[in-house]
């Protein structure tokens, strides 16, 4: 194994890529690439929004010489199975060997389009062009081949990694057709062909994570395992209010610790946070536990900055006077007012969560090189072509001159999509005259995170006489992520956030949403399933209090709401009159209605509770058995999940994810909670702030559905539904009702 | 700065490291096995776990010190001479997600195998308990070791 990764002599030319420059970086004299015909109208606009005056080609696949396949995947690896999918379409399209297959190391270049691999889009955004990519190789494959032989094009059939003669039986392997296909036009997108769904071999089908035999053999690079020649470890001591600036530090007490090199100030921050880095000093050092070392030697100082004063108890209350002060209203159909005062029954209940951190395995990390005025990064980020903005003005270089490569991400979650740590290690390198690797601990990790926010909610329904839902008044207070997502600072949760509410196919004839003030004092980002955590959390809570108010069933209110028990002529969801969204939902969850055998008879202090949740283009459901010991302990033996994405390009990734995403959302519900007192985040690691681990985790049975609507996400859909089936399950079980997360100890004796 | 000697995946290691040096960043970053990882510098997370004597050690807090003449196995040499069937069954499982815990989960499942050739999910859960997994794989964790333990431990 090579002591040392990345290539910063060979990198590409990252301003403007030719086929040459390409070929050189895969040191090939022959091959050929794929420009710009491949990229379909739906990215061409994507990357003229992101770069209107300079329109580039994007680079998806090459083949060298050797006939291999050169898979340019541009999304990054955290665990979501998105490079193996995106390689899978192109595979499958250009009828490759899976064991002919390179995938490059993703970097970042705005030729690719948006590579900010958020918002479970990697595989429904990019299908299509990678389809299209692919399938312009394998065309070209066959039409180099159909002249070899004189014959008509559809004489010839590609099929992995050959192309077939149906006449003659020959074959040719694409390495005897490089050269031949490379001086061909590239066809124009409507001239491809792409395969339908019953030809496809990869897409929809089980293939081994690209990456397992790695992580089994411990040889996989993260951020963290980065070396490079001559490389500096550093250790960084911040403000631990946001805003809070550098008073003092003992820098000789640092100095004395053996293998500290140099003790560095880093950039303050300034107003519109964005994902600047917090500021503070550095130790460098010859090694990662000399820059400790030499950390806890500095005895730093800090003056208080506006957000001092920072308590999560206190903010709470806040929260709730904004509540009850009523907020703006975001979203409004019928009359909520006058239907829930002509109500049969109403019901109101308040729902808490507190700020939850991301607590990727992986703490962030970035490692930088200067060679004279160029700079590279190796670092664990969702979106290299953010970092390449967010350093860019710490360090006078233009953005597209810097080498961004993303490593593999030890976890992400959302927090490798804000790069405060590339810049820290930039301008480290920078003063240093030699690489740095920026390493932070997890207390870093914990004490400076971007947390998801701390939200209260309190809704309130209107029912008929026969327990139908009228109306439904929905308040939401708490901090917005729009400081961290562009620099611009707002006072309350937007549209965007709150608006999850309304995007439920439920038939909720009134409905209104409203956002009170809630002004942040933390850093607030996004986390996996972002805001769904919370107004999923609320909305099936609410979901299972109105059977439970009402006598019913849970599950038949449910069916109530998706409109399949909906009177004829009844108002269905207003954002999609032909009910097809809320057929879908409803199908997921009559799913797991059925895999958890729902209505059963189940051991004393169990029950099953179920949710189901539309968001990222996709609609999942959960049903979970839970059992509450005679202790106050919660036990999920059991859980039970669908989704419906359409298709699934990578099944058993998309399993993993669905797997996964129960363990994560009961994390949420059972044991994770960040406060934060004096303006500092009062957790510091796994001991404080708790995730579920191996002995809190259920057997998880996964149903995916196929069909032919449009792509959905995956790696987060799974989340939302879970916290709600939990809480529902708890009440099934015991008849407490849980409000407010975590549940950590609330149902001890 | 003191010297220390110890056994490192079958072959005699020297390093000159300080004393309360932990055997994690020795590994890491004075001799390059990056294999081990780091995740939380408190033994509360187990990514960093490897063998000393055949016993599971969060090498976060064991000082190198601690290691001299002992024996230490890192999940760079778990194996040899190829994949052994705990390795196979973790891929045949297609347990990891993200990877970055699983050289610790490894180890130490690689432990229970040596002590308990065919555990139950009790046994699992109680030697994995501080192993953390953040994308949640603990079902596929449970499931490669019993195909292991299958085919004969590791």
């Amino acid at each position: 194994m090579s002591d040392v990764i990345g290539n910063a002599e060979s990198r590409p030319d990252v301003v403007k890529i030719s086929r040459r420059d390409l070929l050189k970086t895969m040191g090939l004299a022959g091959g050929f690439v794929l420009s710009a015909s491949v990229v379909p109208t739906g990215v061409r606009a994507m990357i003229a929004r992101a770069r209107r005056d300079r329109l580039e080609p994007s680079v998806y696949v090459a083949f060298d010489e050797e006939g291999t396949m050169h898979a340019y995947v541009h999304r990054v690896e955290m665990g979501q199975g998105s490079q193996t999918g995106l390689t899978q379409i192109l595979a499958d399209e250009a009828e490759a060997d899976w064991d002919r297959i390179h995938v490059v190391p993703t970097y970042g270049d705005r030729k690719f389009g948006n590579q900010n691999t958020d918002g479970s889009t990697s595989i429904r955004q990019f299908y299509d062009a990678f389809r299209t990519a692919g399938a312009t190789a394998r065309h070209m494959f066959e039409e180099a081949a159909a002249a070899r032989w004189g014959v008509d094009r559809d004489q010839v059939e590609a099929r992995n990694h050959e192309v077939h003669n149906r006449a003659t039986g020959a074959t040719l392997d694409y390495a005897d057709l490089v050269d031949a296909a490379a001086a061909l036009e590239v066809p124009a997108p409507e001239a491809v062909r792409l395969k339908t769904r019953e030809e496809h071999r990869y897409i929809g089908h089980p293939v081994t994570n690209l990456y397992s035999e790695q992580f089994a053999t411990g040889t996989s690079i993260f951020a963290q395992d980065v070396r490079r020649d001559g490389m500096a470890y550093a250790v960084a001591a911040r403000p631990p209010d946001v805003g809070g600036a550098l008073a003092g530090y003992d820098r000789a007490a640092a100095m004395a610790v053996e293998g500290v090199i140099d003790v560095i100030e880093l950039p303050t921050m300034t107003p519109g946070w964005g994902f600047q880095p917090l500021g503070g000093v550095a130790v460098v050092a010859e090694n990662t536990w000399a820059a400790i070392k030499g950390r806890e030697a500095l005895a730093p100082t800090f003056t208080p900055g506006p957000n001092a004063g920072y308590d999560t108890a206190e903010y709470e209350q806040t929260l709730w006077r904004s509540i009850d002060a009523g907020g703006s209203e975001t979203y409004a159909r019928g009359d909520v007012e006058g239907t829930l005062a002509s109500s049969a029954r109403r019901i109101s209940s308040d729902y808490f969560i507190p700020h939850q951190h991301h607590m990727p395995m992986e703490p962030p990390a970035a490692t930088a090189e200067w060679d004279g005025d160029r700079l590279s990064i190796w670092t664990c980020c969702q979106d290299p072509q953010a970092v390449q903005r967010t350093v860019a003005p710490y360090v006078g270089v233009e953005a597209e001159d810097i080498y961004v490569e993303a490593t593999l991400l030890g976890g992400a979650f959302g927090r490798k999509s804000k790069p405060d740590f590339a810049v820290e290690a930039a301008v480290l390198a920078k003063e240093m005259g030699r690489p740095v690797k920026m390493v932070w601990t997890r207390d870093d990790d914990v004490r400076h995170g971007f947390y998801h926010a701390i939200s209260a909610q309190r809704v309130e329904v209107g029912l008929d006489a026969n327990g139908r839902v009228q109306a439904w008044d929905h308040r939401a207070a708490y901090p917005s992520l729009m400081e961290a997502a562009s620099g611009r600072p707002t006072d309350a949760a937007t549209s965007f956030e709150v608006g999850l509410v309304m995007q439920q196919p439920l038939t909720v004839p009134n409905l209104r949403i409203r956002s009170g003030d809630a002004p942040a004092h933390v850093r607030i980002g996004w986390l996996r399933s972002v805001t769904s955590i919370q107004h999923a959390f609320a909305v099936g809570s609410m979901i299972d209090e109105i059977a439970a108010e009402t006598g019913r069933r849970p599950d038949e209110v449910w069916f109530d709401l998706f409109g399949s028990t909906r009177p004829p002529g009844a108002a269905a969801d207003a954002q999609e009159p032909d009910g097809t969204d809320a057929a879908r939902l409803e199908g997921v969850f009559r799913r797991v209605v059925q895999m958890s055998e729902y209505g059963r008879e189940l051991p004393d202090r169990t029950g099953i509770g179920l949710a189901a949740w539309r968001s990222f283009g996709s609609f999942t459901a959960a049903a979970l058995e839970v059992h509450v010991t005679e202790d106050g302990d919660v036990r999920v033996p059991r859980a039970w999940t669908a989704i419906d994405c359409g298709l699934a390009v990578a099944p058993d990734r998309a399993r993993a994810q669905m797997e996964g995403a129960i363990v994560f959302g009961l994390s949420i519900a059972l044991r994770s909670e960040l406060t934060a007192s004096n303006g500092a985040v009062v957790q510091s690691n796994f001991d404080s702030y708790e995730v579920c681990r191996v002995t809190d985790a259920p057997d998880v049975q996964v149903a995916i559905f196929e069909n032919e609507h449009a792509l959905g996400g995956v790696g987060e859909p799974g989340v939302p539904p879970v916290a709600p089936a939990l809480a529902s399950g708890i009440y099934a079980a015991v008849g407490t009702r849980i409000r407010r997360l975590p549940i950590g100890d609330q149902l001890r004796t | 700065m003191p010297e220390y000697s110890f056994r490192l995946n079958g072959e005699t290691t020297r390093v000159e490291a300080p004393e309360d040096m932990p055997l994690l960043w020795v590994l890491r970053d004075l001799l390059g096995l990056t294999g081990t990882k780091y995740g939380c510098g408190e033994a509360v997370c187990g990514s960093c776990t490897v063998h000393v004597d055949g016993r599971p050690v969060r090498s976060c807090t064991r000082r190198v010190s601690g290691v001299e003449g002992r024996d230490v196995t890192t999940i760079e040499g778990l194996s040899p001479d190829g994949l052994n069937a705990l390795q196979r069954a973790w891929i045949a499982e297609d347990v990891p997600q993200c990877g970055y815990c699983q050289s610790g989960q490894i180890m130490a499942a690689a432990a229970l195998l040596d002590s308990s050739p065919d555990p139950s999910d009790e046994e699992i859960d109680r030697a994995l308990a501080r192993n953390v997994c953040r994308c949640g794989t603990y079902q596929r964790i449970r499931a490669a070791i019993h195909r292991a333990a299958e085919e004969g431990g590791r």
